[in-house]
């Protein structure tokens, strides 16, 4: 029942999004659902590992970058199309979260974290020193002259990141709701009492890692696309981490649909603020949106809603 | 090409600068090191000592290395502060783990932005008399720009060193680190030892700070830089411990000095942190660790 549900909410809400390619002229509309829909997959690819297992990644930045420059990279050699691009994206940053995940996550969860942010400046200053993919310079991407039957290039991309995020949704839900889901939780609880348990728990973290690079880059994979020019300052912008741990941090870390809810909840406000007051405002807010979060109110927007409404039905 | 005086001289940079690093790690080999706080913003208090230390100088031309030695209490204050802020949401109830992390990573975010939105994305510098001028030995030069902040570094290195071992508060401190039931039973309060702990660390980003822009010109985000590069000498230095620590400093110094000046500096940022990741790898408990 709960199942059937779901998948009509994800084939209305695809279906809304053409319909709205259909109606919808005004560009601006689909340059905003795009980043929204963008910081969405961050923050479901980061509460897989952050939220579900309990291992903070702040180079989150650093795997979405690697994503772009995955397909700026075999974009400009093999002139591959968007959706092979994007597959490729994943497997790199799957990889790569694989690594990290190897080398770290077997000492103390600190480490993870720390190594993670490591991670970024050295992938940073690989892709700043590579002057294939433009180096410190940047590079730009050529958009292709159709766009299959919509009417502009930017609606294409758009449909583009709303499958993508709605496979990013369901592979979260499928994660949180199955065995390997229970057995994050049982990790992220108490480790060491889910060892002794029986539970593969470096097996189902490197899982996990996985999962969260290959998101993440799947996320960066269609930006070249998206903004056509790429620099290494701005693929690798701390405000792509800070709002893919505070979006799932404001949601609610433990269920699945918290970083979806904090994700469109902070992306709307954000593209408000930006176009009404100033960019530089709606940078701050969500790091003082973060940090009352964590402090007054660590469940999240979920978790206060499960605890109102438990009150209510007692 | 590679001339013996050019190495010389390379290394002799490399040296005073890991000096400097060990002002920039000391901070963090008590508040992660011993304390076990992941306390990410350490760099970002650091940005704030020079944008102190900046402010002091360009106004009223104080010694930057004086108003950070003037500006340590008030870090130190601070620091209490926010050790209790810390103590309260996180530790108390035990999800420092998750939220203190990312905790710290907001309270960064949040220097970071205001530094911007206040002084803008330039460069900043500070003025004194000896900050320009070389000291000549031989081949070998010294310039008092990285002279000094080393001198000052291993002052207050040493210092801690001997507070740490010498004093009463600073043995409790360590008894802290080793372990905190065992105190407690002793009838101490661990909570308040941290608390002068964290303080204590803090007040030392202070001094960091005005070294730091002494060294060169700050902008905002510098601070991001030197989080793998104080992470990586704690952990390289074993977890806590002052000695290793400066050494860890003077080798991470070195090696980026020699990529600096026989690759270009463009990589030198990437030396901190695959020092740290190929630590983390083949030695966690790092050179000397307990």
């Amino acid at each position: 029942m709960k199942i059937s549900a779901f998948w009509v909410v994800v084939v209305a809400i695809f279906v809304g999004g053409l319909v709205l390619t259909e109606v919808v002229d005004n560009e601006y509309y689909f340059t905003a659902l795009y980043v929204i829909l963008q910081a969405t997959i961050m923050a479901i690819a980061w509460n897989i590992l952050g939220g579900f297992t309990g291992y903070v990644n702040f180079g989150s930045a650093a795997f979405f970058a690697v994503g772009a420059y995955t397909s700026i990279a075999l974009n400009k050699s093999l002139g591959l199309p968007l959706p092979l691009l994007i597959a490729a994206a994943a497997i790199v940053c799957g990889l790569i979260g694989l690594g990290v995940g190897y080398l770290t996550l077997r000492l103390k969860g600190v480490y993870f974290a720390i190594a993670t942010l490591a991670m970024a400046i050295v992938f940073e200053t690989l892709i700043t020193n590579w002057a294939y993919v433009g180096g410190a310079r940047g590079a730009y991407i050529l958009t292709p002259e159709t766009f299959l039957w919509f009417k502009s290039y930017i609606q294409m991309v758009f449909i583009v990141m709303l499958m993508l995020a709605l496979t990013a949704v369901a592979i979260s839900r499928m994660l949180n709701s199955s065995r390997i889901g229970r057995g994050l939780a049982a990790i992220r609880d108490d480790e060491v009492a889910a060892e002794c348990a029986g539970v593969p728990t470096l097996r189902l973290k490197l899982i996990s890692t996985t999962v969260m690079g290959a998101l993440m880059g799947v996320a960066g994979a269609p930006y070249p696309f998206f903004v056509t020019f790429v620099d290494p300052v701005s693929a690798f912008n701390l405000f792509i981490a800070v709002n893919a741990i505070a979006m799932p941090m404001i949601g609610g870390t433990a269920h699945w649909l918290g970083p979806v809810i904090g994700a469109l909840l902070v992306g709307t406000t954000q593209e408000i603020i930006t176009v009404n007051v100033s960019s530089e405002l709606n940078i701050l807010l969500v790091g003082i949106m973060l940090v009352l979060f964590i402090t007054l109110a660590p469940q999240g927007i979920v978790g206060l809603w499960l605890k109102y409404w438990r009150r209510r039905k007692k | 090409m590679l001339t013996a005086d050019l190495l010389a001289n390379a290394v002799v940079a490399g040296i005073l600068l890991g000096g400097f690093y060990a002002a920039v790690a000391i901070g963090l080999a008590i508040i992660f090191g011993q304390l076990d706080i992941v306390n990410i913003a350490h760099p970002a208090f650091i940005i704030v000592g020079a944008y102190t230390a900046y402010i002091l100088n360009s106004r009223f031309g104080f010694d930057p290395v004086l108003v950070g030695v003037l500006a340590a209490p008030i870090f130190f204050i601070v620091g209490a502060g926010i050790y209790r802020i810390y103590y309260a949401a996180f530790e108390r109830t035990g999800q420092e783990s998750l939220s203190g992390l990312a905790f710290f990573f907001g309270v960064m975010f949040i220097i970071e932005v205001v530094l911007i939105l206040v002084y803008g994305v330039d460069y900043r510098l500070v003025a004194a008399r000896y900050i320009g001028s070389t000291w000549s030995l031989g081949f070998v030069d010294l310039p008092f720009r990285l002279l000094v902040p080393f001198v000052t570094a291993v002052a207050l290195t040493a210092g801690v060193y001997a507070y740490l071992s010498r004093t009463f508060m600073g043995r409790a401190i360590q008894a802290v680190a080793q372990d905190r039931l065992a105190l407690q039973l002793m009838g101490a309060n661990p909570v308040s030892v941290k608390q002068w702990a964290f303080a204590l660390g803090m007040a030392t980003a202070a001094i960091a700070g005005s070294l730091l822009i002494i060294i060169g010109p700050v902008e905002p985000s510098v601070g991001r830089l030197y989080i793998g590069r104080a992470f990586a000498i704690v952990v390289l230095g074993g977890m806590g411990s002052i000695p290793g620590m400066f050494i860890a400093a003077l080798i991470l110094g070195v090696v980026e000095s020699l990529v600096t000046t026989f690759w270009g500096p463009s990589w030198a940022p990437a030396v901190a942190f695959g020092l740290l990741l190929l630590t983390l790898a083949f030695r966690p408990s790092g050179l000397f660790g307990r």
